[in-house]
């Protein structure tokens, strides 16, 4: 006990996972699938970062002299009822999901896991409070609860980000908390206490770092399920609204005219599914790697 | 076990009590008027006064939110903009399409979803497993209003194999309301023509708003059937000479069917979120469309009361599996 105070006080506490980070990473990316998500994933974040240089042609530019422009040379995806390249307007839309997607991901965080390690590590009232009202959120379908708050706070890009962010904390609440009750049994917390670190201190240098890796790879479970609520909330019309090149808004768009200029939806539909295909490859991967039980089953 | 029940009817209770709250206040707190929104930029101001008024929308905001609650005790949900009549009324017309339809769905989605995880499982490892495992994942990824779309577009519009969006055709007459759900009310009234109908009106969106159940269900049924597989009972029921199908399912598959039933329920109540999309897509008449409608009119008192029953439905559903749970596995005891 003795010889494992200044040790435990002075290294970083280790991650939950007992192999490192980077083996984590290095070993997820052995398997086919796995590195295929990271590719896709790779480079959507690639063409979201160039947009820009890459895009064809303006993606809120209108034309009516070319609308319904079935797929060519000079417009490969065609062109809207708005005579707006398709092409253009599919690149653009990997920086509105990406957007959403994370900005979501880092608010719906930044109020779960202080919320969760504070519950866990004191327990009592305040803990018994946030369960109850993850509780609360937690018995709704997650678009259902997004689609109540943006209707109350009226249909805008910034609100979708907010009713996703407000319906998806509960769930990494819950997580940092469950982490955190583990975690301040462990010796090196003990210690730290013993040492006379205050409970800030101990919260933020010694169970926060061990609460992040679990909710980051959690975080890159949801990723696909976010962009898919996301892309929901904008095809019903209380998402981000047009004319911006979101691409649940585009399948929307195109929906009267499925009948004659099928292109229209169907190629910011295979964008979304690709985008989400990514990310659940990945998802999956990760998943394998910390289940040993499903390890070389091949699932 | 009625302790059990009680307190989780309590908590449920409570639960749609929170998000009441939250949506009640946050549709307040924004600035926007749903009576400017209904009548329009040209009403008179003094019009506008008097519905106000009327509506009791003149009151401090937690005024109105009692008021709002003794309502709802009563069982009065208010009465809906856009329809013009009770929300509740609204509700008991729109709510058994979506029950139908999602019914159907977890129907297909629980035997096409054990056949395909039971086939995995078996074969798990060969090709068959991996372009299944492939092909789930791809399904989970697509957007279901798109799926819905393409579909359609394929199946109906290219092919003609499937009728189109809606109900029933629209030459034919509805048959008698007697319970809502269409299928039911044609059999009652013996219209075996709007029945066949409605069947092959159902099919596409059945299979559309099921395939995420679909796939779910696959991928627990593989993976606790992969479980039970290993397990020495199974190498005794094999040593002893039963046939393997016998040894799958009256072995096996009993006993993964826990975990499998959890997820059954779970999808079930999640469906509702599922409806929401592909009711719009296939303009199902159900109260997915009706929420949707709402929200973009700024229908307060729909928005509510589609809220609070979609709300109850997934409760009640997370409720039969918690208790399905028990009965299935008597080494789980309620406290």
């Amino acid at each position: 006990m003795a010889s494992s105070i200044p040790r435990s006080a002075t290294s970083k506490p280790r991650p939950a996972a007992r192999a490192g980070p980077r083996s984590l990473v290095w070993r997820s990316l052995r398997n086919p699938l796995t590195l295929a998500g990271v590719l896709i994933i790779g480079a959507l974040v690639g063409i979201a970062l160039v947009a820009s240089l890459i895009a064809p042609a303006d993606p809120t530019r209108t034309n009516l002299e070319i609308r319904f422009d079935p797929p060519t040379r000079a417009h490969p995806f065609g062109t809207d009822q708005l005579g707006r390249d398709i092409l253009s307007r599919v690149i653009y839309g990997t920086r509105v999901s990406l957007r959403i997607a994370i900005l979501t991901a880092v608010i719906a965080t930044t109020i779960g896991a202080p919320l969760g390690i504070v519950s866990g590590y004191f327990r009592g009232r305040v803990d018994d409070l946030l369960m109850r009202l993850t509780d609360m959120f937690m018995a709704f379908p997650r678009l259902i609860l997004a689609m109540a708050i943006a209707a109350a706070l009226r249909p805008s890009l910034e609100n979708v980000i907010i009713a996703i962010s407000l319906a998806a904390w509960p769930a990494y609440a819950r997580l940092a908390r469950s982490v955190t009750l583990g975690l301040r049994e462990e010796t090196f917390v003990e210690a730290a206490r013993a040492l006379g670190a205050g409970s800030m201190r101990i919260l933020s240098r010694h169970v926060l770092p061990g609460v992040l890796s679990p909710l980051v790879i959690q975080i890159s479970l949801d990723m696909g399920g976010i962009i898919l609520t996301a892309a929901g909330l904008g095809f019903i019309g209380i998402g981000a609204q047009p004319p911006t090149p979101e691409w649940g808004v585009m399948i929307a768009d195109g929906r009267n005219y499925i009948t004659q200029q099928w292109w229209v939806s169907t190629f910011p539909g295979i964008a979304i599914a690709l985008v989400v295909f990514g990310f659940n490859l990945l998802g999956d991967g990760i998943r394998d790697l910390l289940d040993p039980r499903l390890r070389g089953r091949g699932r | 076990m009625w302790a059990y029940l009680l307190r989780r009817a309590l908590l449920s209770a409570f639960a749609i009590f929170g998000v009441l709250v939250i949506v009640f206040f946050l549709s307040h707190i924004i600035p926007g008027d749903p009576i400017a929104a209904i009548l329009g930029p040209q009403a008179p101001n003094d019009l506008i006064e008097d519905l106000r008024r009327r509506w009791g929308l003149d009151r401090p905001v937690h005024e109105q939110f009692v008021r709002f609650l003794g309502r709802l005790a009563r069982g009065d949900f208010g009465q809906s903009i856009a329809t013009r009549r009770a929300v509740v009324q609204d509700l008991r017309e729109f709510f058994p399409a979506t029950i139908e339809l999602a019914t159907v769905a977890i129907i297909f989605g629980v035997a096409a979803g054990l056949s395909v995880g039971i086939i995995s499982a078996v074969a798990h490892g060969q090709w068959i497993d991996h372009v299944v495992r492939f092909l789930s994942l791809i399904g989970l990824s697509m957007p279901v209003f798109w799926l819905g779309l393409i579909l359609l577009f394929i199946f109906y519009y290219r092919l003609g194999i499937f009728p189109g969006p809606g109900q029933l055709d629209i030459f034919l007459p509805r048959p008698p309301t007697v319970t809502g759900l269409i299928t039911v009310d044609a059999l009652l009234a013996r219209d075996f023509v709007a029945l066949r109908n409605a069947l092959g009106h159902m099919l596409l969106p059945a299979v559309v708003l099921g395939s995420h159940a679909l796939v779910g269900i696959a991928r627990i049924t593989r993976a606790s059937m992969l479980e039970v597989l290993g397990q020495d009972y199974i190498r005794v029921a094999r040593a002893k000479g039963l046939a393997e199908r016998t040894v799958i399912v009256r072995h096996a598959l009993k006993n993964a069917l826990l975990p499998i039933i959890t997820v059954i329920g779970i999808y079930y109540g999640g469906l509702l979120e599922g409806a929401v999309l592909t009711e719009t897509v296939f303009a199902w008449p159900g109260l997915g469309r009706y929420a949707t409608s709402a929200i973009l009119s700024q229908d307060f008192a729909a928005i509510m009361g589609a809220t609070i029953l979609i709300a109850l439905v997934f409760s009640l559903a997370n409720l039969a599996v918690d208790l399905a749970y028990g009965v299935l596995n008597p080494k789980i005891r309620y406290e």
